[in-house]
């Protein structure tokens, strides 16, 4: 007789994760996920992907060892693991690459999705471009105007962009926009999820395709350093970024993890987007998982300067991380955040995005206060031209962006 | 379970009108759950607002919105069902959203919902994949929970219609709530395909707003669920909603029932 083993629930990360959507995607969501399955263990697949990674995207990214930085802040090595030289500016296109694949395998004719900084919808608007696929995007209205500049990078690249007035007008209101849009019209249409969120088996995707990440850095500090780091760091929207970087040292206990999350202005705050530490457990976006809301369970407006970092939510893979104490998540403010933009661009010669900059403020406070044997590999989301006028505006400069 | 809902299908075709708790107010939603059960309506269901309810079109997350600035909770959408409990006992229902009940506990909500005499819960993002959590609760305190079934459910429909109890919530068409002028071809076969696995009664629901729709669709179905339409009235004439409601409400039922009859 075989072995009584009680199936497990679909896309469960502990208590977290599941398919929380309606009906009326159920069909589709199981159709991807047998779709997916399939592909993943299928070498074609993994062969095409591998070459639009390569040809296209331009991996594997450099890692990086910051030199200057490591000086400066006299205490852990640390290297940058480069996602913001990719095609596009972000690791964004790693998913999409993945993600419209999949879609293409699907015979889909038309790709729809959320943005909040913009960078999702450009990567999926360049791989819809370069597929031949139609494309939408949604964005809240909110962050068109934050991410002028991308918005009008979508349209060059033959997107049409819709701005979202329901709600807060940012990135939740965007999902929510996407989903209802899905739901409307499955048929021909993949939504391509931009972060490690939503139902089974978005995270489970999000998770496999940024996990290029960790496993090219392992084996680039491998070749330079002969050894595993001592703590990763990424920043955390949704999550991509960090659970790709976090993806193959999981299961390496010496390696801290720590995803850095966007405390706006300060976590104690109610204009914040550290999901972790202020939030509690929920049912949204199709996951059960960590959620910025009120005691009756009304999703939070949440603030950030980062436009990609201000979601209510997390993705259920670090909720459960977290539950288990293998990943640690801490807060870094707009002022910090701003801070380390400056302070990378001037010791190291990087614009980066304002959400990675989140990562590299909280680097600046631990790198002291670890030895000069240890390292860190710190993951350079994005890159920061996107923001250069918002950074000007913060800082009460005015620039002529006619 | 003996379930409250099933035997309102008994002999006639079902009319089941949604208005969203609170809105515009307190009073109002009283009179309008009254106004609608005094003039035909079978089950009344009572939407507690989500503040990002996917489901949703423009209609109603308005008519959230404005519950919300009437400081809806669910509590306070507890003590409207206790007033609307001192002068009837029309069957109700709750429409709202898993994170909602969740955060209440499932157990504290469905002890409060016995208590009140609310009869059942729609979840939309609670598909049948998730109804385990909340299932034990629910029947412990005889609660149904109304599935969907949606013109995409297709081989899904078995393990629904099997586990289903109460009546079933037929979407009528893909997308979001709204009024529609057209609803997807299949509903005869979709209706046809879960009579195959329960005897559970069907509701249509989803954009219905025309006395004819709703005609047309207790043609096929054990009942008609109208949201949007009524919302619609709601925001139209406020505090003055329940006099048109319940006017509304009887041009419906003599629909449904001149259906009845032409079926017999
Ligand atoms: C450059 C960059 N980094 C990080 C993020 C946050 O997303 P995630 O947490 O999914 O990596 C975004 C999202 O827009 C982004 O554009």
């Amino acid at each position: 007789m075989k072995n009584m083993v009680e199936k497990e629930k679909l896309g469960r990360y502990g208590k977290f994760g599941g398919q929380y959507i309606p009906e009326t995607l159920m069909n589709e969501l199981e159709i991807i996920a047998a779709e997916y399955h399939k592909l993943k263990d299928d070498p074609a697949f993994q062969k095409e992907l591998k070459d639009l990674l390569v040809n296209y995207a331009n991996r594997p990214s450099l890692l990086y060892y910051a030199e200057n930085m490591t000086k400066d802040l006299g205490g852990a090595k640390i290297y940058l693991k480069r996602e913001d030289l990719n095609h596009t500016g972000a690791h964004k296109i790693n998913n999409v690459i993945g993600q419209a694949l999949v879609a293409k395998h699907l015979g889909k004719k038309r790709l729809i999705a959320e943005t909040g900084a913009g960078q999702h919808g450009v990567a999926t608007a360049t791989i819809a471009a370069l597929m031949g696929l139609e494309c939408e995007v949604f964005m809240g209205k909110e962050d068109t105007e934050r991410q002028k500049l991308n918005v009008y990078r979508m349209e060059l690249l033959g997107a049409k962009v819709h701005a979202v007035t329901s709600g807060s007008m940012v990135l939740k209101d965007a999902v929510n926009a996407t989903m209802q849009e899905w739901a409307s019209r499955v048929d021909d249409t993949f939504y391509i999820l931009g972060s490690a969120v939503g139902p089974y088996p978005f995270p489970e995707m999000v998770h496999d395709f940024q996990s290029v990440i960790s496993k090219e850095a392992k084996v680039q500090l491998q070749a330079q350093e002969h050894t595993l780091p001592d703590m990763v760091v990424a920043c955390v929207g949704g999550g991509s970024n960090a659970i790709g970087t976090f993806a193959d040292f999981i299961d390496d206990p010496s390696v801290q993890l720590v995803g850095v999350e966007a405390a706006g202005k300060g976590v104690d705050t109610d204009e914040t987007a550290a999901t972790i530490e202020r939030g509690s457990i929920g049912v949204f976006h199709g996951m059960k998982s960590m959620f910025l809301q009120d005691k009756n369970g009304q999703i939070d407006k949440v603030y950030s300067i980062s436009a990609g970092l201000d979601y209510p939510g997390v993705g259920p893979e670090h909720a459960a991380l977290a539950d288990a104490g293998r990943a640690q998540y801490v807060g870094i403010t707009d002022d910090e955040s701003v801070q380390a933009f400056e302070y990378i661009a001037k010791t190291e010669g990087i614009i980066a995005a304002v959400e990675s900059c989140h990562a590299i403020a909280y680097v600046e406070k631990i790198a002291p206060t670890m030895s000069k044997d240890q390292i860190i590999i710190c993951t350079l989301s994005g890159r920061g031209d996107k923001d250069v006028a918002s950074i000007a505006k913060y800082k009460g400069v005015s620039i002529d962006d006619e | 379970m003996m379930s409250n809902l099933k035997p309102v299908f008994n002999n006639h075709k079902a009319f089941i009108p949604f208005v969203v708790a609170n809105d515009p107010d307190f009073d109002t939603t009283v009179q309008n759950v009254l106004a609608l059960a005094n003039n035909g309506a079978d089950i009344v269901e009572l939407g507690i607002p989500f503040s990002d309810p996917v489901a949703d079109g423009p209609v109603i997350q308005d008519a959230d919105l404005r519950a919300f600035a009437a400081g809806v909770t669910p509590d306070k959408i507890f003590d409207i069902v206790a007033e609307i409990r001192k002068q009837s006992d029309v069957p109700l229902i709750f429409l709202t959203y898993l994170n909602i009940v969740f955060k209440y506990g499932y157990d504290a909500f469905c002890k409060k919902c016995q208590a009140l005499g609310v009869s059942g819960l729609v979840i939309p993002d609670m598909p049948y994949e998730e109804r385990d959590e909340l299932a034990p609760f629910a029947d412990k305190y005889g609660i149904d929970l109304v599935p969907l079934v949606t013109p995409t459910s297709g081989h899904r429909i078995e393990k629904i219609a099997k586990a289903a109890t109460g009546f079933i919530y037929v979407v009528s068409s893909l997308g979001i709530t709204g009024t529609r002028d057209s609803f997807s071809q299949n509903l005869n076969e979709l209706i046809a395909d879960i009579r195959k696995y329960t005897d559970v009664p069907t509701a249509i629901g989803f954009g219905i707003h025309t006395p004819e729709q709703a005609y047309e669709m207790a043609e096929i179905a054990d009942g008609a669920i109208i949201g949007s339409a009524i919302v619609d009235l709601v925001a139209k004439h406020g505090q003055d909603a329940p006099k048109y409601l319940g006017q509304y409400a009887k041009e419906i039922r003599t629909a449904l029932d001149n259906q009845a009859q032409q079926a017999v």
